[in-house]
C-alpha cells in the first residue's frame, strides 16, 4: 500500500468522529426545536407541566430534570460509602495481592450486569424489601432507583479512584510512616490529599454515569409526571420519560422528549469533559 | 548509670526478605549517644536494609522478617509499638520527600499531625523556627512558610526533611544517603548540617561516598554480603583496615 | 498517658481497616444476589425449545397458564436479532474503529487527532437513550420504519469509541523499537503497520473489541427506538427486529409473559460476564 492512500484512509476513518457527533448535535437541535419555539426555552426549562390532553398541550422538563439531578445526587451518596472502601482496599491495604484481584473481579463483574438485570433485580428483591421494611407503601421511586443506580456506578467511582491511590509515591508514605504514623493516619493526611484531586474526578465521571442510565431508572422510578417531593416518592428521570413515551409520541410531544434529550445530552457532556479534564490534570501531577 | 547504655545496639540482627536468602546477616553492634555514625559497602550490601530495621520500616511490608534484638536505650524495638519507635527514631529518605500538599510551616509539623498531637499556635510557631534554624533554612524560607514545600530546591527539600524529623525530637536519626540526590554545594551544607546536630541526636548514616563517611562520623561500620565486616573508629579503618575485604574496598578494588 | 494515646491510634486504625474490609467486602453481596437471583429462577426455563422457538403471543401464554402448563416458546427471535444486529454492527464498527485508532496513535501531537480524541470521549460518554433518540431521527424517519439497520447503527455507534480507544492504547504502549525497525528494513509506514504492530497489537485490540461487544448486547434503550421487536424470528435488515434485553423488557411488562424473564436474563448475563471474564482474561495473557 501506497504511503498517500494510507494517510487518506486513516484520515477518513478519523473523520466519522466528527461526522457521528456533529451529526448527533445537529439532529437533536433540529427536532428538539419545534418544543423550543413553542413553549419558549426558558419555560420549558421551568415548566412543570407535563399533559398531553389533545389542544391543550403542555409540556415542561422541570420534573424530569429534577428527577435526574435527585436520583444521581442520592447515587453518588450511597456510592461513596462503598467505592471508597472498595478503593483503598485494592489500591492501598491489599495492593497486589489476591484478596484485592478478587475484589477487582467482583466489581467489574457488577460493571458488566446490562441495567436493565439491575431493574429486574430492583423490581423483583429490593421493591418487596423496601415495601416490607414499610419504607414506602408502593415500593418504587427515587430512593430504590438511587439505591441500585448507586450500586450500578460503584465500579466507575472505586476502580478510578484505587487507580490514583495506587500512584500516590511510596517515599511519601514511608516519610509519613517514620514520623509515627498509623496507616489510617497515613490515609487521611497523606493519601487522601495527594489523591484527592483524581479521586474527585473519578466521582465526577461516576455522576455522568448515573445521569444518562435508563433502564434501571425507568423500571424503579415509578414513571409519574411530577416533581418529587421526597425521596421516596415517584417521579421521572429524563431518561426515563424519554424511555417510557418516546415510542408513543408524535410531533409537539417527541419535539419535546427530543428537547429533553438534548438538555441530558448537554449536562452530560459537561460533566464528563469537566472530569476527563480533571483526570487528565490529575494524572500530570 | 546512664551512660553506660549505648543509645542503640544491634545484637544479632538478622533481616530476611524471602526464606532462603538473608540480607542482614547476624550484624551486632553498640552505637554510643551523640555520635555520627557511617554504614558503608557495595550496593546491596545491606547497609540500608539494616538501617531501615532500626525504624521498624520492615514491618510495613508482611514478608520481611527481623530476627535478634535492636536496644533502643536498652529497650528491644522488635517487640514494641513500631508507631512508638519510629517517633523516637526519625528518618531522611534519599530522595527528598516533603509532602506535597502542605506548605513549608505544615511540612515541619506534619509528623505532629500525622500522630495527632495538637499544639498551640505560639508552640507551633516556635517548634518551626527552632527546626527550620537548626538545619539553617529559617532565613531562606521565613518569608515563604506558606509556599508548598516542593518549590523549593533539592537541598532546601533535604533540609526540609530533616526539620521535619528534628521536629519531633527524636533520641536517633537516620539517614539513607541523604545527599545522593543533591549537587556537591547542598551535600557540603548537609554535612556541616549533620556536624551542629549530633549534639542533640545521635545519627546514622548509609553513604556509598567514602569522602563524606570520613569527613563527617566518628566511627564506621563496613558491610559487605548482608554482614558485619568491621565496626571501629572512621581515622583508624581509613588508615589500618583489619580486614581484607575492607582494605580492598577502601582502595576500589570493589563496588 | 502517652500509652493510652498510642492504644486509642492503634485501635482506631484498627476499626478503620475493619470497616474498609467489611464495606468493600459488601459488594460482593449484590453481585451474588442478582447472580442467585437469575440463576435459581431463570435455570427451569432453560430447555432446546427456549432456544429454538421464538416468543409465544400473549394469548397462547395466557392459554397455556391458565391450563397450569409452562408457557410454550422462547427466546429465538430475540437471540437472532440480537446476533444479526452485532454482526452487522462490528461489520462497521471494528475496522472504522481500528483505522480511528491507528490515526489516533500515528499523529498523537496532530491538532485534528486530538480533537478527534475529544470527540471520542464525549461519545463514549454520551447516554446510550439519547443515541437511540438520533438514529431514530437518522435512520427510522427516512426508512419510515424500525429496523435492524437502524438497531445496528445504534450499537456500532456505542461500539466505535470502545474500539478506537483499545486500538490507539495498545499501539502506544508497543515499544517504539518496534516501528523503527520496521522502518529501518525499508517498510513504509502502512506496511510497517500492517505486518508489525498491528499484529504485535492484535491481542489489546481484540480484547476491546469484545469488551466493546459485551458493553453493547444489554443494551436496551437504544434498541427500542430502533430495532422495536419483533415476535417471530426473521433475518431481514429492513424490518423491526426483536433482541434478548429488548425481550426482557417486553417480558417485563406483560403480565403474561413474566414468567419468560428469568430465562432470558439467565442467558443474557451470562453471555455478557463470559465475554466479560474471557475479555479480561485474555487481556491478561496478551500482557504477560
Amino acid at each position: 500500500m501506497n504511503d498517500r492512500i494510507y494517510r487518506i484512509l486513516l484520515f477518513a476513518a478519523a473523520l466519522v468522529m466528527p461526522l457521528v457527533c456533529g451529526g448527533v448535535v445537529y439532529a437533536l437541535v433540529t427536532d428538539a426545536r419545534e418544543a423550543f419555539e413553542h413553549f419558549g426555552f426558558f419555560n420549558f426549562l421551568t415548566s412543570s407541566e407535563w399533559s398531553y390532553t389533545e389542544g391543550a398541550e403542555q409540556y415542561g422538563a422541570l420534573p424530569f430534570i429534577t428527577g435526574t439531578l435527585m436520583t444521581t445526587l442520592l447515587a453518588l451518596i450511597f456510592c461513596i460509602p462503598f467505592s471508597l472502601p472498595v478503593a483503598l482496599f485494592v489500591g492501598e491495604y491489599f495492593k497486589g495481592t489476591r484478596v484485592a484481584a478478587i475484589l477487582s473481579t467482583i466489581t467489574d463483574l457488577l460493571a458488566g450486569i446490562p441495567s436493565i438485570i439491575y431493574g429486574l433485580w430492583g423490581f423483583y428483591t429490593l421493591r418487596p424489601l423496601i415495601i416490607m421494611l414499610d419504607i414506602s407503601p408502593q415500593g418504587s421511586g427515587v430512593l430504590i432507583a438511587s439505591l441500585v443506580l448507586a450500586i450500578m456506578i460503584v465500579p466507575y467511582a472505586a476502580s478510578l479512584s484505587a487507580e490514583f491511590i495506587k500512584m500516590v509515591p511510596n517515599d511519601l508514605k514511608e516519610a509519613a510512616y517514620s514520623l509515627g504514623a498509623t496507616r489510617a493516619e497515613v490515609i487521611r493526611r497523606v493519601v487522601f490529599p495527594v489523591a484527592g484531586s483524581g479521586i474527585f474526578s473519578a466521582y465526577i465521571l461516576a455522576i455522568g454515569r448515573a445521569l444518562g442510565e435508563t433502564m434501571t431508572v425507568t423500571m424503579l422510578i415509578g414513571n409519574t409526571n411530577n416533581i418529587p417531593n421526597s425521596i421516596t416518592s415517584t417521579g421521572n428521570s429524563m431518561a426515563s420519560i424519554i424511555a417510557n413515551q418516546f415510542g408513543e409520541a408524535d410531533d409537539l410531544r417527541l419535539s419535546s422528549l427530543i428537547a429533553i434529550g438534548l438538555i441530558l445530552y448537554l449536562i452530560t457532556a459537561v460533566i464528563n469533559m469537566i472530569g476527563k479534564i480533571m483526570i487528565k490534570r490529575a494524572r500530570i501531577v | 548509670m546512664e551512660s553506660v547504655i549505648p543509645i542503640l545496639e544491634f545484637k544479632k540482627t538478622c533481616v530476611s526478605y524471602t526464606k532462603q536468602t538473608m540480607a542482614v546477616k547476624y550484624v551486632s553492634a553498640a552505637i554510643d549517644r551523640n555520635t555520627i555514625t557511617a554504614i558503608m559497602g557495595p550496593s546491596g550490601c545491606g547497609k540500608s536494609t539494616l538501617l531501615r530495621a532500626v525504624n521498624l520500616m520492615h514491618s510495613l511490608y508482611p514478608n520481611i522478617r527481623v530476627d535478634g534484638e535492636i536496644l533502643l536505650g536498652g529497650e528491644n524495638i522488635l517487640s514494641m509499638e513500631p508507631i512508638d519507635v519510629r517517633r523516637r527514631v526519625g528518618m531522611v529518605f534519599q530522595r527528598p520527600a516533603p509532602f506535597p500538599t502542605m506548605s513549608i510551616y505544615d511540612n515541619v509539623l506534619s509528623g505532629y499531625v500525622l500522630n495527632g498531637i495538637r499544639l498551640s499556635k505560639a508552640e507551633k510557631d516556635a517548634t518551626v523556627e527552632r527546626c527550620l534554624r537548626s538545619v539553617a533554612l529559617w532565613d531562606e524560607v521565613k518569608e515563604v512558610l506558606n509556599k508548598k514545600g516542593t518549590f523549593l530546591s533539592g537541598g532546601q527539600q533535604q533540609r526540609l526533611c530533616i526539620a521535619r524529623a528534628l521536629a519531633m525530637q527524636p533520641d536517633v536519626l537516620l539517614m539513607d544517603e541523604p545527599t545522593s540526590a543533591l549537587d556537591p554545594i547542598a551535600t557540603a551544607h548537609i554535612e556541616e548540617l549533620m556536624q551542629e546536630l549530633q549534639k542533640e541526636v545521635t545519627i546514622l548514616i548509609v553513604t556509598h561516598n567514602m569522602g563524606q563517611a570520613m569527613r563527617i562520623s566518628s566511627k564506621s561500620m563496613f558491610m559487605y554480603l548482608g554482614e558485619l565486616v568491621e565496626y571501629g573508629d572512621t581515622a583508624a579503618m581509613f588508615s589500618n583496615p583489619s580486614d581484607e575485604r575492607t582494605k580492598a574496598y577502601l582502595t576500589g578494588k570493589m563496588g | 498517658m502517652d500509652n493510652a494515646n498510642i492504644k486509642n491510634r492503634l485501635t482506631k486504625d484498627r476499626i478503620v481497616l475493619y470497616a474498609v474490609s467489611l464495606f468493600a467486602g459488601l459488594m460482593a453481596v449484590p453481585l451474588l444476589a442478582i447472580l442467585g437471583e437469575v440463576l435459581l429462577r431463570g435455570y427451569e426455563q432453560l430447555s432446546w425449545s427456549f432456544f429454538t422457538e421464538p416468543t409465544p403471543t400473549a394469548y397462547r401464554a395466557m392459554k397455556a397458564i391458565k391450563a397450569g402448563e409452562p408457557i410454550p416458546g422462547g427466546i429465538a427471535n430475540g437471540i437472532v436479532g440480537t446476533m444479526l444486529m452485532l454482526a452487522m454492527a462490528a461489520l462497521f464498527a471494528v475496522p472504522i474503529g481500528i483505522l480511528c485508532g491507528v490515526f489516533l496513535a500515528e499523529n498523537p501531537k496532530n491538532r485534528f487527532s486530538q480533537f478527534v480524541s475529544f470527540l471520542t470521549d464525549l461519545l463514549q460518554g454520551t447516554p446510550s437513550v439519547i443515541i437511540g433518540i438520533v438514529v431514530y431521527i437518522w435512520v427510522v424517519v427516512p426508512m419510515k420504519g424500525y429496523s435492524a439497520i437502524a438497531g445496528s447503527v445504534a450499537l456500532s455507534i456505542m461500539m466505535l469509541p470502545l474500539i478506537i480507544r483499545s486500538t490507539e492504547e495498545t499501539l502506544r504502549i508497543l515499544p517504539a523499537s518496534l516501528k523503527e525497525a520496521g522502518l529501518a528494513l525499508g517498510g513504509n509506514r502502512a506496511r510497517v503497520m500492517l505486518r508489525v504492530q498491528l499484529p504485535a497489537a492484535f491481542g489489546g485490540i481484540f480484547t476491546g473489541v469484545l469488551l466493546a461487544v459485551s458493553r453493547v448486547i444489554g443494551e436496551t434503550a437504544p434498541l427500542m427506538f430502533t430495532a422495536l421487536g419483533c415476535s417471530f424470528i426473521r433475518f431481514a435488515v429492513d424490518k423491526p427486529i426483536s433482541a434478548v434485553p429488548l425481550l426482557i423488557w417486553e417480558f417485563f411488562n406483560d403480565p403474561n409473559l413474566q414468567e419468560l424473564i428469568w430465562g432470558a436474563s439467565l442467558f443474557l448475563l451470562l453471555f455478557v460476564l463470559t465475554l466479560n471474564l474471557t475479555a479480561k482474561y485474555l487481556a491478561k495473557k496478551w500482557n504477560q
